[in-house]
């Protein structure tokens, strides 16, 4: 095993890594609202990608076929909570679940209505070059990858943590109540959480879609892993859900390079090991908070 | 007549019609009769479950998947009919069934959803991984084909059963136990009604009855592959007992159909049509009839 091989494997990792931790801290931001996982977010993902491919495919420039799809995918977010979850989100965690299933579902056929089953590739935005960096050949993709995702994932830090707006989010998913005695609009402040829930989704949707194809189950994979990022850094917390996509996605590149027991078809069953493991030892992950119910 | 009388009126009606219809609908219908039959079985593993037990697993094809293949290893590699690898099916399932059920104590609501999620994503990779005894990629071709009445009694028949089975279960001690400890496990508890074995039971019970549908499937199919029984497998069976009904023997029956016979009608329309008239009816039958089908006609009957 050389160090240079294994700090590209690294990388490499990386890179998916931070698109399984963009789509785990889009999980989080909906658990934290709902307290129920949205199985519906890769399809979501999945689809916010087809607009984008649309665009591209009718001429319009990359970056501003991005620009227009994460507006997009936001009203569409926005628009979900609204109708569908709104009725239901005082239900038990059973109906919750199975209406995010239909969702699943849904936007699955939709789209296989609207685009068809067929794989399509997908453009990357990034030059198909590699870089040298000490013996050491890193692709330009990954690089590009790496940082769109954590620069996304920092503006969304400061937002949580720096502006009203996101300080009125957070209040509103952990004290509704006491929120809206103060005069937040709670409902709304839910809504807007699925509209940026939708936002990252579109953009790990765009940044995988050149390595995967576009086709209407390309997400059930990635959404696995992310579920398993997310329990892994704690399912009620934003850092754990970015620590536990970057770890995992390292792992999962290291494992299938270097454990050939593992290779790349037990990749999937690794993530479920993952996620019982940690839901049985260790609910509340590494970063999140123990939950303590009074009965 | 009597109330209870009446009650039984649409059970004999339904017999009756069970039983006459393989003699009067041609053999290709008979044929997709008996797949309806074999979805009945593991929709009825839901129904117990998740109805009656409240537990959510959308892992149910990983258990067809062990009892398909358990005959078709069987069947294929030392010539075992199938009326012999079906019990051995129901209890490697009910076994298997067991263990997950023990892990699945520990895990709650949305997380037991997310834990049986990942397990059917898995099942795939699994079998094709393991190939020196599952065959891989290729799947396993079985060495016989039979008649579609043969077929459609089989499923039907021991759909039959199952459902007679359950509704003993389920009509007295056991049944109240394991919707007492769905409604509230605390208050069931301090009741005296120990959740171990409750639950555990019904996680085993419910993967035989999705074993016995996977090596009826497997019977009918004459063949199995890894992706027979992918995550969408799970995700059809969770639609089937939704829309037909959950809590309902009735249920199982028209879930069973309807996943049977729903593809085959909106096919026509447009490849993804089946999805999406799925997915909208999962969310409508959530917000509007939580009793699907069976509870909605249940409702008609009585006024």
């Amino acid at each position: 095993m050389l160090i240079s091989e294994l700090a590209e494997q690294v990388v490499s990792g990386l890179a998916t890594g931070s698109i399984i931790a963009s789509m785990a801290l889009a999980l989080v931001l909906i658990y934290r609202s709902i307290n129920v996982i949205n199985f519906a977010q890769g399809e979501m993902a999945m689809f916010s990608t087809f607009i984008a491919y649309t665009l591209i495919d009718r001429g319009v420039p990359i970056w501003i076929s991005f620009a227009l799809t994460v507006l997009i995918a936001f009203v569409g977010g926005v628009a979900i909570e609204r109708t569908v979850i709104r009725p239901i989100e005082r239900a038990s965690p059973l109906t919750i679940v199975i209406v995010s299933l239909g969702l699943l579902i849904s936007i699955n056929g939709l789209a296989g209505w609207i685009w068809g089953y067929d794989v399509h590739a997908f453009p990357s935005p990034f030059p198909q070059t590699t870089l040298r960096l000490g013996g050491v050949v890193l692709s330009a993709q990954d690089i590009g990858v790496i940082v769109t995702c954590l620069g996304m994932l920092a503006v969304l830090w400061f937002f949580f943590g720096r502006t009203r707006l996101g300080l009125a989010m957070r209040a509103a998913a952990l004290y509704p109540t006491e929120s809206r005695v103060l005069g937040i609009r709670v409902g709304w402040m839910l809504a807007l959480g699925w509209g940026l829930a939708a936002v990252v989704g579109a953009i790990a949707g765009v940044m995988i879609a050149p390595i995967v194809f576009l086709e209407p189950n390309m997400m059930q994979g990635l959404v696995v892993y992310a579920f398993a990022a997310a329990v892994l850094g704690g399912i009620d917390s934003p850092v754990g859900a970015v620590v536990g996509g970057l770890i995992l996605g390292v792992a999962l590149n290291l494992m299938g390079t270097y454990v050939s027991f593992i290779g790349t078809d037990l990749r999937l069953p690794a993530a479920f090991l993952i996620i019982v493991l940690v839901l049985v030892v260790r609910p509340s992950g590494f970063f999140g908070k123990q939950s303590v119910t009074r009965v | 007549m009597t109330p209870q009388a009446r009650r039984l009126v649409p059970l004999i009606v339904a017999v009756v019609l069970f039983a006459v219809l393989p003699f009067v609908i041609p053999s290709f219908l008979t044929f997709q009769f008996a797949f309806a039959g074999a979805y009945t079985c593991a929709i009825l593993g839901l129904t117990v479950l998740t109805g009656t037990n409240g537990q959510i697993s959308l892992g149910q094809g990983a258990f067809m998947a062990a009892g398909g293949y358990t005959l078709a290893i069987l069947a294929h590699s030392a010539g075992w009919p199938p009326e012999l690898a079906i019990p051995l099916a129901a209890i490697v399932s009910f076994v298997l069934g067991g263990i997950v059920g023990v892990v699945a104590l520990r895990l709650t609501g949305a997380y037991l959803a997310l834990a049986t999620f990942a397990l059917a994503v898995s099942v795939s990779p699994l079998i094709k991984r393991f190939g020196w005894i599952t065959g891989g990629a290729q799947g396993v071709t079985l060495p016989f084909s039979r008649d579609s009445r043969v077929l459609y009694a089989e499923s039907w028949g021991i759909a039959a059963l199952l459902l007679l089975i359950t509704w003993f279960m389920l009509r007295g001690r056991i049944g109240r136990s394991l919707r007492a400890l769905r409604d509230n496990e605390i208050a069931a508890a301090s009741f005296g009604i120990n959740p171990v074995p409750y639950k555990t039971f019904a996680f085993a019970l419910s993967a035989a009855y999705a074993g016995i549908a996977g090596a009826l499937v497997a019977t009918a199919t004459a063949y199995v592959s890894p992706d027979t029984f992918g995550l969408q497998l799970s995700l059809t069976l969770i639609i089937g007992v939704v829309i037909g009904g959950l809590d309902s023997l009735w249920g199982a029956v028209i879930g069973g159909l309807v996943v049977e016979f729903l593809p085959l009608a909106a096919q026509s329309i447009n490849v993804a049509a089946t999805s999406l008239i799925y997915g909208i009816a999962l969310i409508l039958v959530m917000i509007l009839i939580p009793g699907g089908i069976a509870g909605a006609l249940r409702t008609l009957s009585r006024r």
